[in-house]
Protein backbone atom coordinates (compact mmCIF):
# COMPACT_ATOMS: atom_id res chain seq x y z
CA UNK A 1 0.00 0.00 0.00
CA UNK A 2 2.89 1.94 0.24
CA UNK A 3 4.20 4.11 -2.81
CA UNK A 4 8.16 4.74 -2.97
CA UNK A 5 8.59 8.59 -3.26
CA UNK A 6 11.82 9.86 -4.81
CA UNK A 7 13.34 12.91 -3.03
CA UNK A 8 16.28 14.46 -4.44
CA UNK A 9 18.31 17.87 -3.33
CA UNK A 10 18.67 20.27 -5.87
CA UNK A 11 20.84 23.65 -5.79
CA UNK A 12 18.68 26.44 -7.03
CA UNK A 13 21.01 27.05 -9.44
CA UNK A 14 20.38 27.33 -13.57
CA UNK A 15 20.78 23.73 -15.03
CA UNK A 16 20.59 21.81 -11.81
CA UNK A 17 16.95 19.97 -12.24
CA UNK A 18 17.01 20.04 -16.46
CA UNK A 19 20.60 17.83 -15.44
CA UNK A 20 17.89 15.53 -13.21
CA UNK A 21 15.11 14.93 -15.37
CA UNK A 22 17.47 14.32 -18.67
CA UNK A 23 19.17 11.49 -17.00
CA UNK A 24 16.03 9.75 -15.98
CA UNK A 25 14.50 10.42 -19.82
CA UNK A 26 17.45 8.70 -21.05
CA UNK A 27 16.95 5.76 -18.94
CA UNK A 28 13.02 5.77 -19.34
CA UNK A 29 11.99 6.80 -16.19
CA UNK A 30 8.78 8.41 -16.45
CA UNK A 31 7.87 10.56 -13.68
CA UNK A 32 4.07 10.03 -12.92
CA UNK A 33 4.22 13.42 -10.14
CA UNK A 34 6.40 16.16 -8.92
CA UNK A 35 6.55 18.80 -6.44
CA UNK A 36 9.67 21.02 -5.39
CA UNK A 37 9.81 22.66 -2.06
CA UNK A 38 12.30 24.92 -1.98
CA UNK A 39 14.07 27.90 0.05
CA UNK A 40 16.52 30.29 -2.01
CA UNK A 41 19.54 28.22 -1.98
CA UNK A 42 18.08 24.88 -2.53
CA UNK A 43 14.88 22.84 -3.02
CA UNK A 44 13.97 19.67 -2.42
CA UNK A 45 12.56 17.67 -5.25
CA UNK A 46 9.92 14.91 -4.78
CA UNK A 47 8.89 12.41 -7.23
CA UNK A 48 6.85 9.82 -7.61
CA UNK A 49 7.98 7.21 -10.82
CA UNK A 50 7.50 4.19 -12.86
CA UNK A 51 10.64 2.54 -11.33
CA UNK A 52 12.05 3.94 -7.77
CA UNK A 53 14.45 1.36 -7.80
CA UNK A 54 16.33 2.15 -11.18
CA UNK A 55 15.65 5.84 -10.81
CA UNK A 56 17.81 6.17 -7.44
CA UNK A 57 20.21 3.95 -8.77
CA UNK A 58 20.80 6.19 -12.27
CA UNK A 59 20.20 9.58 -9.71
CA UNK A 60 23.08 8.01 -7.78
CA UNK A 61 25.21 7.26 -9.94
CA UNK A 62 25.26 11.40 -10.78
CA UNK A 63 26.63 12.25 -7.93
CA UNK A 64 23.36 13.88 -6.68
CA UNK A 65 21.71 12.99 -3.16
CA UNK A 66 18.78 11.11 -3.36
CA UNK A 67 16.31 9.18 -0.70
CA UNK A 68 13.80 6.82 -1.07
CA UNK A 69 10.68 7.85 1.41
CA UNK A 70 7.57 5.52 1.94
CA UNK A 71 4.24 7.54 1.13
CA UNK A 72 0.35 6.64 0.93
CA UNK A 73 -1.48 8.27 -1.66
CA UNK A 74 -5.34 8.52 -2.18
CA UNK A 75 -8.03 9.16 -4.77
CA UNK A 76 -10.06 11.90 -4.00
CA UNK A 77 -13.20 12.48 -6.00
CA UNK A 78 -13.03 16.03 -8.09
CA UNK A 79 -14.99 18.01 -6.62
CA UNK A 80 -15.48 20.48 -3.26
CA UNK A 81 -14.29 19.37 -0.17
CA UNK A 82 -12.82 16.12 -1.22
CA UNK A 83 -10.20 15.95 0.59
CA UNK A 84 -11.29 16.91 3.84
CA UNK A 85 -12.83 13.51 5.21
CA UNK A 86 -9.25 11.98 4.64
CA UNK A 87 -7.76 14.69 6.43
CA UNK A 88 -10.13 14.43 8.99
CA UNK A 89 -9.87 10.57 9.49
CA UNK A 90 -6.20 10.94 9.84
CA UNK A 91 -6.33 14.15 12.31
CA UNK A 92 -8.99 11.96 14.02
CA UNK A 93 -6.40 9.05 14.84
CA UNK A 94 -4.07 11.46 15.51
CA UNK A 95 -2.11 10.73 12.58
CA UNK A 96 0.19 14.38 11.84
CA UNK A 97 0.65 14.69 7.87
CA UNK A 98 4.10 16.43 7.17
CA UNK A 99 3.35 17.40 3.32
CA UNK A 100 0.92 16.35 1.04
CA UNK A 101 0.59 17.59 -2.51
CA UNK A 102 -1.74 16.35 -5.58
CA UNK A 103 -1.81 15.33 -9.80
CA UNK A 104 -3.55 13.55 -11.99
CA UNK A 105 -3.19 10.24 -12.67
CA UNK A 106 -3.56 8.76 -15.98
CA UNK A 107 -6.86 6.96 -15.65
CA UNK A 108 -8.02 8.20 -12.92
CA UNK A 109 -11.25 9.74 -12.15
CA UNK A 110 -10.50 12.66 -9.91
CA UNK A 111 -7.58 13.43 -8.19
CA UNK A 112 -4.67 11.15 -6.91
CA UNK A 113 -3.29 13.11 -3.48
CA UNK A 114 -0.19 11.74 -1.90
CA UNK A 115 0.25 12.10 1.59
CA UNK A 116 3.91 12.20 3.99
CA UNK A 117 3.03 10.91 7.50
CA UNK A 118 5.47 10.32 10.19
CA UNK A 119 4.22 6.20 10.17
CA UNK A 120 2.76 5.53 7.31
CA UNK A 121 1.54 2.01 8.36
CA UNK A 122 -0.78 3.36 10.95
CA UNK A 123 -2.49 5.63 8.38
CA UNK A 124 -3.30 3.12 6.09
CA UNK A 125 -4.84 1.67 9.13
CA UNK A 126 -6.63 4.37 9.83
CA UNK A 127 -7.87 5.11 6.14
CA UNK A 128 -9.03 2.12 3.79
CA UNK A 129 -11.94 0.58 2.56
CA UNK A 130 -14.57 0.95 5.86
CA UNK A 131 -13.88 4.75 5.90
CA UNK A 132 -14.84 5.17 2.09
CA UNK A 133 -11.45 6.01 1.15
CA UNK A 134 -9.47 4.46 -1.56
CA UNK A 135 -5.90 3.92 -1.22
CA UNK A 136 -3.99 3.98 -4.34
CA UNK A 137 -1.68 1.02 -4.84
CA UNK A 138 1.71 1.42 -6.11
CA UNK A 139 1.54 -0.67 -9.12
CA UNK A 140 -1.72 1.35 -10.54
CA UNK A 141 0.17 4.45 -9.71
CA UNK A 142 3.36 3.16 -11.46
CA UNK A 143 1.31 2.06 -14.75
CA UNK B 1 57.50 2.03 18.82
CA UNK B 2 61.05 2.06 18.03
CA UNK B 3 62.98 5.03 17.01
CA UNK B 4 65.34 4.94 14.21
CA UNK B 5 67.97 7.21 15.18
CA UNK B 6 68.35 7.24 18.86
CA UNK B 7 72.02 8.33 18.80
CA UNK B 8 70.70 11.22 17.14
CA UNK B 9 67.06 11.83 18.06
CA UNK B 10 67.25 11.28 21.58
CA UNK B 11 70.37 13.17 22.02
CA UNK B 12 71.31 15.28 25.05
CA UNK B 13 70.12 18.98 25.19
CA UNK B 14 73.27 20.10 25.53
CA UNK B 15 74.73 18.25 22.70
CA UNK B 16 72.02 19.31 20.45
CA UNK B 17 73.42 23.18 21.17
CA UNK B 18 77.04 22.29 20.61
CA UNK B 19 76.09 20.87 17.02
CA UNK B 20 73.41 23.49 16.34
CA UNK B 21 76.63 26.33 17.29
CA UNK B 22 78.95 24.40 14.96
CA UNK B 23 76.75 23.89 11.82
CA UNK B 24 75.42 27.69 12.08
CA UNK B 25 78.42 28.87 11.94
CA UNK B 26 79.90 26.80 9.49
CA UNK B 27 76.72 27.61 6.86
CA UNK B 28 77.03 31.27 7.67
CA UNK B 29 80.38 31.37 6.69
CA UNK B 30 80.02 29.33 3.47
CA UNK B 31 76.62 31.41 2.65
CA UNK B 32 78.69 34.74 3.21
CA UNK B 33 80.96 33.50 0.63
CA UNK B 34 78.75 31.84 -1.82
CA UNK B 35 75.31 33.72 -1.90
CA UNK B 36 75.34 36.81 -3.02
CA UNK B 37 71.89 38.52 -1.47
CA UNK B 38 72.69 36.67 2.22
CA UNK B 39 76.47 38.73 1.91
CA UNK B 40 74.35 41.99 1.48
CA UNK B 41 72.44 41.75 3.94
CA UNK B 42 74.78 40.88 6.17
CA UNK B 43 77.30 43.98 5.33
CA UNK B 44 73.81 46.03 5.49
CA UNK B 45 73.21 44.72 9.09
CA UNK B 46 77.69 45.26 9.52
CA UNK B 47 77.65 41.99 9.62
CA UNK B 48 80.95 39.58 9.19
CA UNK B 49 80.53 35.63 9.46
CA UNK B 50 83.11 35.90 12.63
CA UNK B 51 80.15 37.52 14.28
CA UNK B 52 78.46 34.35 14.95
CA UNK B 53 79.72 32.45 17.00
CA UNK B 54 76.82 29.85 18.28
CA UNK B 55 72.98 29.95 18.58
CA UNK B 56 73.23 32.55 21.22
CA UNK B 57 74.24 35.17 17.73
CA UNK B 58 71.22 33.51 15.80
CA UNK B 59 68.82 36.49 16.22
CA UNK B 60 71.42 38.96 14.81
CA UNK B 61 71.05 37.44 11.70
CA UNK B 62 68.96 39.01 9.00
CA UNK B 63 65.67 37.37 7.77
CA UNK B 64 64.89 35.79 4.60
CA UNK B 65 61.68 35.18 2.50
CA UNK B 66 59.72 33.63 0.16
CA UNK B 67 59.95 36.58 -2.24
CA UNK B 68 64.12 36.08 -2.34
CA UNK B 69 63.32 33.11 -4.33
CA UNK B 70 61.09 34.92 -6.85
CA UNK B 71 63.57 37.24 -7.60
CA UNK B 72 66.58 35.16 -7.72
CA UNK B 73 64.36 32.81 -9.80
CA UNK B 74 65.84 30.23 -10.82
CA UNK B 75 69.48 29.24 -9.19
CA UNK B 76 70.50 32.51 -7.99
CA UNK B 77 70.50 31.70 -4.04
CA UNK B 78 71.97 28.16 -4.78
CA UNK B 79 75.26 27.99 -2.35
CA UNK B 80 77.38 25.61 -4.65
CA UNK B 81 77.74 25.19 -8.28
CA UNK B 82 75.21 23.37 -10.30
CA UNK B 83 77.24 20.60 -11.04
CA UNK B 84 77.02 19.42 -7.49
CA UNK B 85 73.22 19.49 -7.76
CA UNK B 86 71.96 16.77 -8.39
CA UNK B 87 67.71 16.99 -7.94
CA UNK B 88 65.74 20.29 -8.50
CA UNK B 89 62.16 21.09 -6.98
CA UNK B 90 59.80 23.52 -7.14
CA UNK B 91 56.17 24.33 -6.00
CA UNK B 92 54.61 26.95 -7.88
CA UNK B 93 53.49 29.95 -5.32
CA UNK B 94 49.96 31.29 -5.34
CA UNK B 95 50.50 34.23 -7.41
CA UNK B 96 53.94 34.69 -9.77
CA UNK B 97 56.41 32.92 -10.78
CA UNK B 98 57.23 29.17 -9.10
CA UNK B 99 59.98 28.93 -6.83
CA UNK B 100 63.18 26.66 -7.60
CA UNK B 101 65.45 24.41 -5.00
CA UNK B 102 68.21 22.35 -5.23
CA UNK B 103 69.74 19.22 -3.39
CA UNK B 104 73.39 18.01 -3.68
CA UNK B 105 73.59 14.46 -2.84
CA UNK B 106 74.67 14.67 1.05
CA UNK B 107 71.22 17.08 0.82
CA UNK B 108 69.01 14.22 -0.14
CA UNK B 109 70.51 11.60 2.37
CA UNK B 110 69.76 13.90 4.85
CA UNK B 111 66.51 14.37 3.65
CA UNK B 112 66.12 10.78 3.42
CA UNK B 113 67.07 10.14 6.88
CA UNK B 114 64.44 12.78 8.12
CA UNK B 115 61.76 11.11 6.47
CA UNK B 116 63.12 7.35 7.69
CA UNK B 117 62.65 9.03 10.82
CA UNK B 118 59.15 9.94 10.90
CA UNK B 119 57.96 6.57 8.91
CA UNK B 120 60.31 5.10 12.18
CA UNK B 121 57.79 6.40 14.77
CA UNK B 122 54.93 5.73 12.92
CA UNK B 123 55.61 2.17 13.00
CA UNK B 124 57.37 1.40 9.92
CA UNK B 125 60.22 -0.42 9.08
CA UNK B 126 62.02 -2.78 6.33
CA UNK B 127 58.69 -5.13 6.45
CA UNK B 128 56.30 -1.92 5.65
CA UNK B 129 55.08 -1.73 2.43
CA UNK B 130 54.85 2.04 1.69
CA UNK B 131 51.75 3.44 -0.42
CA UNK B 132 52.99 7.07 -1.48
CA UNK B 133 50.17 8.85 -2.93
CA UNK B 134 51.64 12.44 -2.62
CA UNK B 135 52.22 13.90 -5.80
CA UNK B 136 55.46 12.81 -8.00
CA UNK B 137 57.51 15.69 -9.87
CA UNK B 138 58.55 19.35 -8.63
CA UNK B 139 56.20 19.07 -5.65
CA UNK B 140 58.53 17.33 -2.86
CA UNK B 141 55.60 15.39 -1.85
CA UNK B 142 55.70 12.24 -3.44
CA UNK B 143 59.78 11.66 -3.88
CA UNK B 144 60.06 12.98 -0.09
CA UNK B 145 58.48 10.39 1.28
CA UNK B 146 59.57 7.92 -1.68
CA UNK B 147 63.38 8.10 -0.53
CA UNK B 148 62.50 7.64 3.45
CA UNK B 149 60.89 4.76 2.56
CA UNK B 150 63.13 3.20 0.59
CA UNK B 151 65.51 4.44 3.11
CA UNK B 152 64.04 2.19 5.83
CA UNK B 153 64.58 -0.63 3.47
CA UNK B 154 60.41 -0.55 3.09
CA UNK B 155 58.80 -1.51 -0.04
CA UNK B 156 57.98 1.17 -1.79
CA UNK B 157 54.35 1.50 -3.82
CA UNK B 158 54.71 5.09 -5.90
CA UNK B 159 51.15 5.45 -6.67
CA UNK B 160 51.11 9.15 -6.87
CA UNK B 161 47.96 10.93 -6.43
CA UNK B 162 44.80 10.15 -8.37
CA UNK B 163 42.23 7.61 -9.63
CA UNK B 164 41.11 7.26 -6.31
CA UNK B 165 39.44 3.88 -6.85
CA UNK B 166 42.32 2.30 -8.36
CA UNK B 167 44.62 3.84 -5.38
CA UNK B 168 42.05 1.65 -2.93
CA UNK B 169 42.31 -1.16 -5.38
CA UNK B 170 46.33 -0.97 -5.53
CA UNK B 171 45.99 -0.87 -1.12
CA UNK B 172 44.40 -3.70 -1.22
CA UNK B 173 45.40 -6.09 -3.43
CA UNK B 174 49.00 -5.01 -2.51
CA UNK B 175 48.64 -4.86 1.35
CA UNK B 176 49.90 -1.33 2.15
CA UNK B 177 50.49 -1.03 5.64
CA UNK B 178 51.43 2.26 5.60
CA UNK B 179 50.13 5.72 3.47
CA UNK B 180 51.60 8.74 2.80
CA UNK B 181 49.46 11.82 0.71
CA UNK B 182 48.19 15.10 1.57
CA UNK B 183 45.08 14.62 4.55
CA UNK B 184 43.15 16.09 2.27
CA UNK B 185 43.01 13.21 -0.37
CA UNK B 186 43.38 10.83 2.78
CA UNK B 187 40.12 11.68 3.80
CA UNK B 188 38.82 11.66 -0.11
CA UNK B 189 40.51 8.26 0.29
CA UNK B 190 38.79 7.33 3.60
CA UNK B 191 35.09 8.69 2.22
CA UNK B 192 35.46 6.62 -1.05
CA UNK B 193 36.78 3.78 1.26
CA UNK B 194 33.40 3.63 3.14
CA UNK B 195 31.60 4.27 -0.39
CA UNK B 196 33.10 1.27 -1.94
CA UNK B 197 32.41 -0.82 1.85
CA UNK B 198 35.64 -2.04 1.68
CA UNK B 199 37.54 -0.80 5.36
CA UNK B 200 37.95 -4.28 6.35
CA UNK B 201 39.98 -5.27 2.87
CA UNK B 202 42.59 -3.21 4.01
CA UNK B 203 46.07 -4.05 5.55
CA UNK B 204 46.72 -0.04 6.39
CA UNK B 205 47.97 0.55 9.74
CA UNK B 206 49.44 3.99 9.67
CA UNK B 207 49.47 6.86 7.64
CA UNK B 208 52.13 10.09 7.11
CA UNK B 209 50.28 13.04 6.06
CA UNK B 210 51.34 16.89 5.51
CA UNK B 211 51.72 19.67 3.21
CA UNK B 212 48.53 21.54 4.43
CA UNK B 213 47.12 22.08 7.20
CA UNK B 214 44.71 19.83 8.91
CA UNK B 215 42.84 19.86 12.53
CA UNK B 216 42.36 17.41 14.82
CA UNK B 217 38.82 16.64 14.18
CA UNK B 218 40.56 15.87 10.42
CA UNK B 219 42.42 13.40 12.27
CA UNK B 220 39.97 11.72 13.93
CA UNK B 221 38.27 10.99 11.09
CA UNK B 222 41.10 9.63 8.93
CA UNK B 223 41.49 7.51 11.21
CA UNK B 224 37.62 6.34 11.52
CA UNK B 225 37.66 5.60 8.34
CA UNK B 226 40.62 4.37 7.37
CA UNK B 227 40.94 2.40 10.43
CA UNK B 228 45.10 3.60 11.10
CA UNK B 229 46.86 5.73 12.94
CA UNK B 230 47.46 9.15 11.48
CA UNK B 231 50.94 11.57 12.16
CA UNK B 232 51.30 14.47 11.05
CA UNK B 233 54.24 15.61 8.96
CA UNK B 234 55.57 18.71 8.27
CA UNK B 235 57.88 20.86 5.58
CA UNK B 236 57.95 23.05 3.05
CA UNK B 237 60.46 22.86 -0.02
CA UNK B 238 62.22 25.97 0.82
CA UNK B 239 63.42 24.22 3.51
CA UNK B 240 63.80 20.85 2.57
CA UNK B 241 60.13 19.07 2.16
CA UNK B 242 58.05 16.64 4.22
CA UNK B 243 59.87 15.67 7.32
CA UNK B 244 61.74 19.46 8.75
CA UNK B 245 59.46 17.76 11.51
CA UNK B 246 57.60 14.66 12.69
CA UNK B 247 55.16 13.10 14.77
CA UNK B 248 55.57 10.60 17.01
CA UNK B 249 53.27 7.29 18.58
CA UNK B 250 52.33 10.78 21.57
CA UNK B 251 50.83 12.81 18.55
CA UNK B 252 51.50 15.55 20.54
CA UNK B 253 53.13 17.97 18.05
CA UNK B 254 55.78 17.09 15.57
CA UNK B 255 59.22 16.77 16.51
CA UNK B 256 61.33 19.24 14.73
CA UNK B 257 64.93 17.10 13.16
CA UNK B 258 67.08 19.95 15.29
CA UNK B 259 70.56 18.60 13.72
CA UNK B 260 69.56 19.87 10.60
CA UNK B 261 67.20 22.65 11.24
CA UNK B 262 67.25 25.03 14.05
CA UNK B 263 63.46 26.85 15.06
CA UNK B 264 62.83 30.53 16.11
CA UNK B 265 59.45 31.89 16.96
CA UNK B 266 59.12 35.41 16.31
CA UNK B 267 56.30 38.53 16.59
CA UNK B 268 55.40 38.41 12.69
CA UNK B 269 55.36 42.16 13.08
CA UNK B 270 58.25 43.34 14.65
CA UNK B 271 60.53 40.57 14.06
CA UNK B 272 61.50 39.94 17.75
CA UNK B 273 62.15 36.45 18.60
CA UNK B 274 59.35 35.42 21.59
CA UNK B 275 59.70 33.82 24.60
CA UNK B 276 59.55 30.03 24.49
CA UNK B 277 55.80 28.60 24.57
CA UNK B 278 54.70 31.73 22.96
CA UNK B 279 52.70 31.51 19.42
CA UNK B 280 54.15 33.34 16.76
CA UNK B 281 55.65 33.03 13.30
CA UNK B 282 57.71 30.25 13.00
CA UNK B 283 60.86 30.70 11.12
CA UNK B 284 63.64 28.25 10.30
CA UNK B 285 67.16 28.22 9.42
CA UNK B 286 68.85 24.72 7.76
CA UNK B 287 72.39 24.40 9.29
CA UNK B 288 73.16 21.50 7.13
CA UNK B 289 71.57 21.97 3.59
CA UNK B 290 74.37 22.51 0.69
CA UNK B 291 72.94 23.31 -2.33
CA UNK B 292 69.71 25.75 -0.70
CA UNK B 293 70.77 26.39 2.22
CA UNK B 294 68.90 29.62 4.12
CA UNK B 295 69.44 31.58 7.20
CA UNK B 296 65.73 32.58 9.44
CA UNK B 297 63.03 32.26 6.72
CA UNK B 298 59.95 32.99 7.52
CA UNK B 299 57.34 30.28 7.35
CA UNK B 300 54.54 32.07 7.61
CA UNK B 301 53.12 29.80 9.13
CA UNK B 302 51.91 30.48 13.16
CA UNK B 303 52.47 28.28 15.61
CA UNK B 304 54.49 27.67 19.00
CA UNK B 305 57.41 25.48 20.09
CA UNK B 306 57.10 22.96 22.78
CA UNK B 307 60.26 22.48 25.03
CA UNK B 308 59.17 19.81 27.15
CA UNK B 309 60.28 16.11 27.19
CA UNK B 310 58.16 13.77 24.97
CA UNK B 311 56.99 10.62 26.87
CA UNK B 312 58.31 8.64 23.61
CA UNK B 313 62.02 9.63 24.36
CA UNK B 314 63.39 11.67 21.89
CA UNK B 315 65.16 14.98 23.00
CA UNK B 316 63.93 17.19 19.76
CA UNK B 317 61.49 19.83 20.97
CA UNK B 318 57.97 19.52 19.34
CA UNK B 319 56.32 22.21 17.15
CA UNK B 320 52.64 22.69 17.43
CA UNK B 321 50.53 21.87 14.21
CA UNK B 322 50.35 25.68 12.40
CA UNK B 323 47.18 27.23 13.51
CA UNK B 324 47.25 29.27 10.48
CA UNK B 325 49.47 31.87 8.24
CA UNK B 326 50.34 35.14 8.44
CA UNK B 327 49.32 35.51 4.66
CA UNK B 328 46.04 33.61 4.41
CA UNK B 329 44.63 35.17 7.58
CA UNK B 330 41.34 36.93 6.11
CA UNK B 331 40.26 39.78 7.72
CA UNK B 332 36.92 40.48 7.51
CA UNK B 333 34.36 43.46 8.58
CA UNK B 334 37.97 44.26 10.49
CA UNK B 335 37.69 40.85 12.27
CA UNK B 336 40.88 38.35 11.78
CA UNK B 337 39.49 35.00 10.17
CA UNK B 338 41.57 31.79 9.68
CA UNK B 339 39.98 29.13 7.58
CA UNK B 340 41.03 26.40 10.08
CA UNK B 341 38.92 27.87 12.37
CA UNK B 342 35.72 27.33 9.87
CA UNK B 343 37.05 23.79 9.49
CA UNK B 344 37.32 23.09 13.39
CA UNK B 345 33.17 24.10 13.41
CA UNK B 346 32.14 22.33 10.21
CA UNK B 347 33.87 18.75 11.56
CA UNK B 348 32.73 19.49 15.24
CA UNK B 349 29.09 18.58 13.77
CA UNK B 350 29.63 15.34 13.61
CA UNK B 351 30.43 12.86 11.17
CA UNK B 352 27.01 13.95 9.88
CA UNK B 353 28.74 16.55 8.19
CA UNK B 354 31.29 16.18 5.56
CA UNK B 355 34.15 18.33 6.01
CA UNK B 356 34.20 19.44 2.25
CA UNK B 357 33.55 23.17 2.54
CA UNK B 358 34.88 26.31 0.87
CA UNK B 359 34.86 29.88 2.12
CA UNK B 360 34.00 32.71 -0.56
CA UNK B 361 34.67 36.72 0.64
CA UNK B 362 33.34 39.67 -1.21
CA UNK B 363 33.14 42.86 -0.77
CA UNK B 364 29.14 44.18 -1.53
CA UNK B 365 28.15 47.99 -0.59
CA UNK B 366 31.41 48.48 0.60
CA UNK B 367 30.82 45.54 3.49
CA UNK B 368 32.51 42.13 3.36
CA UNK B 369 30.52 39.03 2.71
CA UNK B 370 31.31 35.58 4.33
CA UNK B 371 29.39 32.13 2.66
CA UNK B 372 30.53 28.97 3.52
CA UNK B 373 29.57 26.58 1.19
CA UNK B 374 29.27 23.06 2.56
CA UNK B 375 28.88 20.02 0.94
CA UNK B 376 25.70 17.92 1.21
CA UNK B 377 25.39 14.32 2.44
CA UNK B 378 23.57 11.53 2.37
CA UNK B 379 23.27 10.94 6.16
CA UNK B 380 21.42 14.47 6.51
CA UNK B 381 19.70 14.72 3.48
CA UNK B 382 16.12 14.22 4.50
CA UNK B 383 13.04 15.23 2.40
CA UNK B 384 11.87 17.58 4.73
CA UNK B 385 13.19 20.89 4.01
CA UNK B 386 12.23 22.27 7.45
CA UNK B 387 15.43 19.77 9.15
CA UNK B 388 17.95 21.03 6.00
CA UNK B 389 17.24 24.37 7.30
CA UNK B 390 17.81 23.49 10.81
CA UNK B 391 21.57 22.47 10.15
CA UNK B 392 22.09 25.39 7.95
CA UNK B 393 21.08 27.29 11.10
CA UNK B 394 23.20 25.21 13.48
CA UNK B 395 26.75 25.95 11.31
CA UNK B 396 25.74 29.33 11.17
CA UNK B 397 25.21 29.61 14.92
CA UNK B 398 28.42 28.08 15.40
CA UNK B 399 30.48 29.96 13.35
CA UNK B 400 28.97 32.91 14.65
CA UNK B 401 30.36 32.21 18.27
CA UNK B 402 33.64 30.73 16.75
CA UNK B 403 34.46 33.80 14.72
CA UNK B 404 31.97 36.61 15.84
CA UNK B 405 30.85 37.13 12.49
CA UNK B 406 28.06 36.30 10.95
CA UNK B 407 28.18 33.86 7.56
CA UNK B 408 25.97 32.68 5.03
CA UNK B 409 25.94 28.86 5.17
CA UNK B 410 24.94 27.19 1.74
CA UNK B 411 24.50 23.71 1.50
CA UNK B 412 25.76 22.44 -2.17
CA UNK B 413 25.53 19.14 -4.06
CA UNK B 414 28.09 16.51 -3.12
CA UNK B 415 31.30 16.87 -4.74
CA UNK B 416 30.45 19.90 -6.19
CA UNK B 417 33.18 21.81 -4.46
CA UNK B 418 36.16 21.25 -6.65
CA UNK B 419 38.29 19.18 -4.41
CA UNK B 420 42.17 18.85 -6.23
CA UNK B 421 43.58 15.96 -4.77
CA UNK B 422 46.82 17.96 -4.06
CA UNK B 423 46.00 20.63 -2.30
CA UNK B 424 42.39 21.74 -1.18
CA UNK B 425 41.55 25.03 -2.39
CA UNK B 426 39.56 26.26 0.90
CA UNK B 427 39.13 30.13 0.05
CA UNK B 428 38.17 32.18 -2.48
CA UNK B 429 38.39 35.60 -1.96
CA UNK B 430 36.91 38.02 -4.56
CA UNK B 431 37.32 41.43 -2.98
CA UNK B 432 39.18 44.06 -4.98
CA UNK B 433 41.61 45.40 -2.56
ZN1 LIG C 1 57.60 12.15 20.91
Amino acid sequence: MFIKQISVFIENKLGKLSKLTDVLGKNDIDICALTIADTTDFGVLRMIVNDPDKAVEVIKETGMIVKCTDVIAVTVEDKPGGLTHTLETLENKGINVEYIYAFIGKNKEGATVVIKVDNPQEAVDALGPENNIELVDAESLYR
Amino acid sequence: MSIYQPEKECMDRDEIKKIQSEKLVWQVKRMYENVELFRQRMDAKGLKPEDIKGVEDLSKLPFSYKQDLRDYYPYGLFAVPLKDVVRIHASSGTTGKQIVVGYTRNDLKIWDECMARQLVAAGGSDESIVQVSYGYGLFTGGLGAHGGAEHIGATVVPTSSGNTQRQIQTMIDFKSTILCCTPSYALYLGETVEEMGVKDKLSLKAGVFGAEPWTEDMRKAIEDKLGIKAHDVYGLSEIMGPGVSYECECQKGMHINEDNFIAEIIDPDTGEVLPEGSTGELVFTTITKEAFPVIRYRTRDICSLNYERCECGRTFIRMNKPTGRTDDMLIIRGVNVFPSQIEEVLLRLGANVTPNYQIIVDRVNNSDTLEVQVEMSEDIFSDDVKSIEKIEKTIKDNLKSVLGLSAKVTLVEPKSIVRSEGKAKRVIDNRKL
